[in-house]
């Protein structure tokens, strides 16, 4: 169940967060947050609901403005990007979106194709048929290639969702609660699909969840987001050898047997 | 206690009026600036379709009844100077100059209009347009300028055809009480309509048809969280667009009296 470790701090970081605020009128989201991603690191971002996880990583992919701090992602200050530089920089970001946001007019093939063809002009029809085949495939759901969104189950959903991202190769992968609401057998599949993608493409990603198998099986590392900043970050053990109530109460209501 | 609670409110509201008309006008500015290659052929092209099925059966039950209810109503007025003979022409200057355009516009803003919203705001919060622009698309491009594009085009063909079904509903009305050709009619009708008649109606319908999409589009776009946002923008898209119809309306034949 548990993955190997692997030892990324002396890697390169891809994604450097530093001191992060982000207020909505008089709701302090975040507040402080600092956060680093290392080249081919899964991290696991765990928080209850309301905390801001999804916030922090919209301001990561450029969706949302921080109110100070500062987001480096693959060497850019996202914040600071014009329309042009944030376009060429979303190419290299995968985010899948919470609720899988798939484009409700298209056929999944359409919802495949609609980044490629609008980012890879000269590619031909050929190639671009053959894309999409693939990262179904990878998915495992060719056989729904003419279905409409509203046709399919969540969980083949959230695998569309991830695979529309996967098309354009990104190397930073950003999951918002990608287990949410599936059963457990789907969830494990989704989870080997993570690590997949990891393990091939040398992605680097932060996994938001709030089910703990899944982060147990896709995190190398975990963060914990209490109270607008990250309270734990380390290994899976270390993060719940405390006797913080907030974060062991977290534990104890992910596994009552 | 405060004060003075009347001149804050009405000051406020104010507030929030003409920060939504600057909102507005960033977002035309935006539309023009958008507006290069490459286009979305493929999408502009749909949409058109859309523009048209959508308002196409109403458009045609409106314009046949209006051609003759009008053409029933004008008629006594008219014999009682004895000149039923200009009945024709009159019913087409009144379709032409103003009828078609105004009804054609306030149907498109209602049906067209309402969609665009509705459909754009829901693509918001279920955040469909951030995917787009997470994948390094351009949803603004794909979404707002394929639809302003279209109600922009569609609308002056739907008001040439709203005119013609109205001229057919006058000559079956006409038919009634006296035999004419189909040709004669549209001969003596057609004799009245200037060029500056058809000119300034192919303008007007141009504009009506890029407030519509434009207002709709601009609701729908910056539709606020949950579905309830849906109904608003969909709702603020046809109440809006009708209202900035009927000013420009009141413009048009201020700048068309002009020339004439
Ligand atoms: N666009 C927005 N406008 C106003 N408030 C917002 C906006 N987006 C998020 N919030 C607020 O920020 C807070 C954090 O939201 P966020 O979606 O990040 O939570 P989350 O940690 O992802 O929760 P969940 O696990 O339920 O998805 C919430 O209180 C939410 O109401
Ligand atoms: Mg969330």
């Amino acid at each position: 169940m548990h993955k190997k470790e692997i030892h990324t701090s002396e890697r390169e970081v891809v994604i450097a967060v530093r001191q992060l605020y982000k207020s909505f009128g008089s709701n302090h989201v975040l507040r402080g947050v600092d956060l680093d991603v290392h080249q081919g690191e899964n991290v696991v971002v765990l928080g209850r609901s309301g905390t801001g996880k999804s916030v922090l990583i919209k301001i990561i992919a450029g969706l949302l403005k921080q109110d100070s701090g500062k987001a480096v992602v693959l060497g850019e200050d996202v914040a600071t990007l014009d329309r042009k530089a944030l376009r060429n920089f979303r190419l290299k970001i995968g985010f899948s979106f919470q609720n899988s946001a798939l484009y409700d007019s298209m056929t999944v093939r359409e919802n495949l194709e609609f980044p490629l063809l609008r980012n890879s002009r000269n590619l031909g029809r050929t190639a671009v048929n053959k894309a999409v085949q693939d990262v179904l495939d990878d998915v495992g759901l060719l056989h729904t290639i003419n279905q409409f969104p509203a046709e399919l189950s969540g969980g083949q959903r959230k695998r569309i969702g991830i695979a529309r991202t996967l098309i354009m190769r990104p190397s930073v992968m950003l999951y918002d609660e990608p287990t949410a609401g599936l059963d457990p057998i789907t969830s494990v599949e989704i989870n080997n699909l993570i690590n997949e993608v990891q393990q091939r493409y040398n992605t680097s990603s932060i996994i938001i969840t709030h089910d703990l198998t899944c982060a147990k099986a896709t995190g190398d590392r975990m963060a914990v987001l209490l109270e607008g900043k990250f309270a734990r970050m380390g290994s899976f053990e270390h993060v719940f050898e405390t006797d913080d109530e907030r974060i062991n109460s977290f534990y104890d209501y992910n596994f009552i047997d | 206690m405060n004060s003075k609670p009347r001149t804050y409110i009405l000051s406020k509201k104010l507030d929030v009026f003409f920060g939504e008309v600057y909102n507005n006008v960033l977002f035309i500015g935006r539309f023009f600036s958008e507006l290069g290659p490459p286009y979305e052929w493929k999408e502009i092209i749909r949409q058109c379709y859309m523009v048209g099925y959508k308002s196409l059966p109403l458009i045609s039950v409106t314009s046949f009844v209006i051609g003759i209810v009008f053409t029933k109503q004008s008629r006594p007025s008219l014999s009682e100077f004895g000149a039923e003979s200009w009945l024709p022409s009159l019913v087409a200057i009144a379709i032409f100059r103003a009828l078609a355009p105004l009804v054609t516009a306030l149907i498109a803003a209602g049906k067209v209009g309402s969609n665009i919203g509705a459909e754009l705001g829901s693509m918001r919060v279920t955040e469909q347009i951030d995917a787009m622009e997470v994948s390094a698309t351009n949803p603004f491009k794909f979404l707002v300028v394929s639809r302003v594009l279209a109600t922009s085009f569609m609308l002056p063909v739907l008001m040439f055809y709203m005119a013609f079904i109205s001229m057919i509903g006058a000559y079956l009305n006409i038919l009634v009480n006296e035999d004419t050709s189909l040709v004669a009619f549209f001969v003596n009708a057609l004799e009245n309509i200037s060029f500056l008649d058809f000119f300034s109606s192919l303008i007007k319908t141009i504009v009506f048809g890029f407030s519509i999409g434009i207002i709709g589009a601009y609701q729908g776009y910056n539709a606020t969280q949950g579905t309830e946002g849906v109904g608003r923008a969909a709702n603020a898209a046809v109440v809006t667009a009708m209202f900035v119809v009927f000013i420009e309306e009141i413009v048009a034949v201020q700048i068309t009296n002009w020339f004439r």
